[in-house]
């Protein structure tokens, strides 16, 4: 179980939290104007890197805030968390 | 070994080796050439599967399996071996039945025994939205000419005798619907199965050689890989690597719809036969049969967030033995001997990719997210014929990459809810 320092609440246990995807990918402004590989990527493409991984997690069990983190896929070590927009 | 003299297991041959004579090496064990007709990366129970029926039934044996570890390391060794084709959807009851054909006459046809049991997978309802579920996927695979019935908790329990059925579990059994061609295979024999017919056939199973690039023409397409022993040139790449798929496809410039998750596995002590058949259970997270060995081999569920590290959380292997002691009381005070984890690919629709990609001469075969194993033969079928032919296999052309573009899903994560 991964210990996550919530950037609100401090180092909280794994299951406090809920995982929500890779960090960063934004929703098309107009989705009405994308091509179908355009919103295909938005919805289904995901970086999946071995290393370094931006994502977001939720703090479901705890203050309730998104947040982002840098964890390495390798080793499950997180080397940071930030506030969303920080 | 010469390619093409197999040595054939046979009672004849169980004589004459008890009187003397060594066995010999069941593959070769070849450096690689400066290149071939096609290469596979991933020497997994599909990757070697596809060589072996792009060499037996396609012609095509100037054929190389590379792995950057040995054969069969990966996900093939790490599963819990569980095969059954009763799935909703037509494109994948299709794939998984053309799979389960081809396992009952496996070992016939490899001339290796890989220990295919039919001996029943029996998937447990908990619940009025479980029962309604198997009902629908019980009429289902009846109109696609698959068995699978719905059995009531007493006749589960008939079927399978340790388990309980009481009303006052936390979450007591419903119902079940059994499918019974359905049931496990000794994992490893199968990649060894494939590995040796297909080395006979010709086929390079070249172990220790890790894929590091993918070389592209002017044109974009494919020349040849690059690898830890050196550059092998080759115009059809087929990438069969599970969980590395995405790291793989990255070096040909492609990203894909996959998530890379650790999911567990875990075996007890051995004990003498109590487990008849394979009990599964979506709803409370418990997958379990006995190997021949005597353990009980128990599937656990993934991670939560994608990980490559082949080690899940305690807490998700705990949280699978929880629902196993409710179910199965007489199984409490059993220790654990082993738990590993695998690196499974999982797709946003939870059904495979097999096909073309918009590379040319770059092939995948992906996806299998957290039940592939029953897959391998029809698989590597059919991965063969669309490499072999430059067009998908009839079974195959559902699962292309392209349907996250047309929205043409298969979506066996809506109809199973969970992992399966």
């Amino acid at each position: 179980m991964l210990l996550i320092p919530c950037p609100w609440c401090g180092p909280r246990p794994e299951n406090e939290f809920h995982h929500a995807g890779q960090a960063h990918i934004a929703r098309p402004e107009d989705p009405a104007a994308v091509d179908d590989a355009t919103w295909a990527e938005y919805l289904y493409l995901r970086t999946n890197p071995k290393g370094a991984h931006a994502e977001r997690w939720r703090h479901s069990h705890g203050c309730g805030r998104f947040f982002n983190s840098v964890r390495d896929t390798v080793t499950d070590r997180i080397a940071s968390t930030t506030r969303p927009n920080a | 070994m010469m390619a093409g003299s197999i040595q054939t297991f046979s009672f004849k041959q169980l004589l004459r080796r008890a009187f003397g004579g060594a066995w010999t090496p069941q593959w070769r064990d070849p450096e690689p050439q400066a290149g071939y007709d096609v290469v596979i990366v991933g020497a997994g129970g599909h990757g070697l599967a596809t060589a072996y029926y792009l060499a037996a039934e396609f012609g095509i044996r100037n054929v190389a399996v590379l792995d950057k570890g040995w054969l069969g390391g990966g996900n093939t060794g790490r599963n819990t071996t569980i095969i059954r084709s009763n799935y909703l959807w037509d494109e994948s009851a299709a794939i998984y039945e053309h799979a389960l054909k081809l396992w009952e006459t496996l070992s016939q046809t490899l001339n290796y025994n890989v220990m295919y049991s039919p001996r029943g997978v029996m998937m447990l309802a908990h619940s009025v939205h479980d029962t309604q579920v198997f009902k629908r996927h019980v009429h289902a695979n009846r109109l696609q000419g698959i068995d699978n019935e719905w059995l009531t908790p007493t006749q589960a329990q008939a079927f399978c005798p340790p388990l309980y059925i009481g009303s006052d579990a936390r979450y007591p059994v419903m119902g079940a619907a059994l499918q019974r061609r359905g049931g496990i295979a000794r994992h490893d024999a199968v990649a060894w199965g494939y590995a040796r017919a297909a080395s006979a056939l010709g086929v390079d199973i070249i172990q220790n050689c890790e894929v590091i690039g993918i070389d592209r023409d002017a044109d974009g397409a494919v020349t040849g890989v690059q690898t830890t022993r050196g550059p092998i040139a080759a115009s059809r790449v087929g990438v069969v690597a599970a969980g590395h798929t995405s790291v793989l496809m990255n070096m040909a410039g492609l990203r894909m719809p996959l998530e890379s998750f650790p999911l567990q596995a875990l075996v007890s002590e051995p004990i003498k036969p109590a487990m008849p058949c394979v009990v599964m259970s979506n709803t409370v997270h418990a997958y379990i049969s006995q190997s021949d060995k005597g353990e009980l081999v128990i599937g656990a569920g993934t991670d939560v967030y994608p990980s490559y590290s082949q080690a899940g959380g305690l807490h998700i292997a705990e949280h699978t033995l929880d629902a196993i002691c409710e179910l199965f009381p007489t199984f409490r005070r059993l220790r654990m001997l082993r738990n590993w984890g695998g690196i499974v690919d999982t797709t946003p629709d939870r059904s495979p990719i097999i096909g073309l990609t918009p590379v040319p001469g770059l092939f995948v075969n992906c996806g299998w997210g957290t039940g592939g194993f029953k897959a391998t033969p029809g698989s590597g079928h059919v991965f063969a014929a669309t490499i072999a032919t430059g067009i998908p296999h009839p079974i195959a052309e559902p699962f292309s990459l392209d349907r996250f573009r047309t929205g043409r899903l298969i979506d066996e994560a809506a109809a199973a809810a969970v992992s399966h």
